[in-house]
């Protein structure tokens, strides 16, 4: 039973967010990783890039399927991992912590409070696949 | 994430679409079927058959039996391979052809005895196919029957298939060779024991009867532990069979291409008397093919995947018909058609991902053979 880390923040599309001052880091939670499969490869922005909420900012592919990846908020990519570029299967193997897609300079820190805590998407997510 | 959903369609199911489940198998539609894409991952089972040994439930494949004095001259007419060519116990790869020299679906050919011949075709196309031949059955008269409903499919693909399999067969599995098949009892059921396969390994197809699948799936992997054999499903069959170079109808075959285009002349036994799609390729053959089916390699990481337009010198002159990472090359690997002219390996060209360019190069085929 996969445990949703209680300091992020979780979006309908299976995203993640993680706020610390005005920087946000994102990426995909533990049921998307597992719903896509062995995840290889990866497209982000560029730091400097503006992500929008609700919007696409980048894809993960696995071997069957290219999915897109919501961001939760509005800012200017301020980081990008660049671990997955070689290791793409680290998205499979730590999806919150290690294999963070990208880092944010939040526009409004207020587009976070609509999000669902680790317990409203634990529920969320049980309602989904039922 | 834009995640898909699995529509709620009605479709057909194998006997063991339970036991997939249980397995923890992703399903997914295939061809009218709820077949399992993958049960441990992708990748993990597609090395577990260039390693050691996966299983596969290809029980949606369809089987068509043709009988009678009429069947070796009725299999001739509509195949593009030499039927006469099989011995009793001898398999053969080949098409059901189109007048215009294209396929209807690619086959496989089981010789089972003077005038009875076994056909396995793919999944999507076994109402398409059986009518076919029917048609043609017309001038023939022979009794054609289409027999899927009746039979169990497994596949036991891996460089460790026949130890495996040696514990629960009643035959010398030494004495059959690649493209033969022998009446085998495997874990106690009575089938067709073939040593063909999609995988581009050694290994094994079983035909047997459908209630018996539970039994012989189970006992196979439970004889196979030891060896590390494991449920494999589509997904793994897919970048199996695309590291191998072979075709997927629908794919590198379709109704608009030649055998020829599609690199199986090969199977096209243009000499062996009249058959359909025999004078279409007489012709190509002596004027060339317009169109060539290519291996490419891509350059980077990205993916070239199926239905992405290519490029050569800027201009669109084909698509990838199938593009996938391939998990025991490690490498991102895809088919397509492009001008004859311009499909020598070497050649650098462009697949096009999802609006930029990708540079890849096309190499000869295929891209994996096995050893011994």
């Amino acid at each position: 039973m996969a445990t949703y880390p209680p300091e992020l923040l979780y979006t309908k599309e299976h995203e993640w967010i993680r706020v610390d001052e005005s920087i946000g880091t994102i990426g995909i939670t533990d049921h998307a990783q597992k719903e896509l499969g062995d995840i290889v490869f990866v497209e982000l922005p560029k730091p400097g890039d503006r992500v929008t909420a609700k919007e696409t900012f980048g894809t993960v592919e696995s071997v069957k399927a290219v999915s897109d990846v919501y961001s939760p908020v509005t800012g200017d990519v301020t980081a990008v991992n660049s671990k997955l570029q070689d290791n793409p299967e680290l998205l499979n193997s730590d999806p919150h912590d290690t294999a963070w897609l990208i880092r944010v300079r939040l526009k409004d820190r207020r587009e976070t409070e609509s999000l669902m805590t680790a317990d409203q998407y634990e529920k969320y997510i049980q309602e989904a696949t039922h | 994430m834009g995640l898909a959903t699995t529509a709620g369609a009605t479709l057909k199911r194998t006997p063991l679409n339970a036991a997939h489940r249980k397995a923890g198998a992703r399903m997914v539609e295939f061809g009218g079927w709820e077949m399992p894409v993958e049960y441990s991952g992708i990748i993990e089972e597609h090395v577990a058959v260039r390693t050691r040994a996966g299983l596969f439930d290809v029980s949606h494949m369809g089987e068509i039996e043709v009988r009678g004095p009429e069947a070796l001259p009725l299999l001739q007419f509509v195949t593009s391979n030499d039927v006469a060519r099989l011995k009793t116990g001898q398999a053969q790869y080949s098409a059901l052809m189109y007048a215009q020299g294209s396929a209807v679906d690619d086959c496989l050919v089981h010789r089972l005895g003077e005038g009875h011949y076994l056909l396995c075709v793919n999944a999507s196309n076994t109402d398409k196919d059986f009518d076919w031949i029917t048609r043609h059955n017309a001038r023939f008269g022979a009794d054609v029957r289409n027999v899927s409903a009746d039979y169990a499919q497994l596949a036991l693909q891996g460089p460790l298939a026949a130890t495996v399999l040696a514990k629960v067969i009643r035959c010398d599995l030494a004495a059959i060779k690649y493209y033969w098949f022998t009446w085998a009892e495997c874990c106690g059921v009575e089938g067709l024991l073939a040593r063909t396969g999609y995988t581009g390994e050694d290994g094994f197809e079983f035909y047997f009867p459908l209630a018996e699948s539970e039994r012989v799936w189970n006992a196979l992997l439970e004889a196979g532990q030891p060896e590390g054999l494991i449920p494999a499903g589509l997904g793994a069959r897919n970048t199996l069979r695309l590291e191998a170079a072979y075709p997927l109808y629908g794919h590198e075959l379709d109704e608009e291409t030649t055998l020829l285009e599609a690199n199986l002349g090969w199977i096209c036994k243009l000499e062996k008397g009249e058959f359909l799609g025999r004078d279409a390729l007489r012709k190509q053959k002596s004027e060339g093919t317009r169109k060539k089916l290519v291996g490419f390699e891509m350059a980077d990481r990205n993916i070239g995947r199926d239905g992405y337009p290519v490029l050569i010198d800027d201009e669109v002159c084909g698509c990838v018909t199938s593009g996938s990472v391939a998990p025991f090359l490690k490498k991102n690997i895809g088919l397509a058609y492009v001008p004859t002219g311009r499909a020598e390996p070497g050649r650098e060209i462009q697949i096009e991902i999802r609006g930029r360019l990708a540079a890849a190069r096309i190499v000869p085929l295929p891209f994996y053979r096995r050893n011994g």
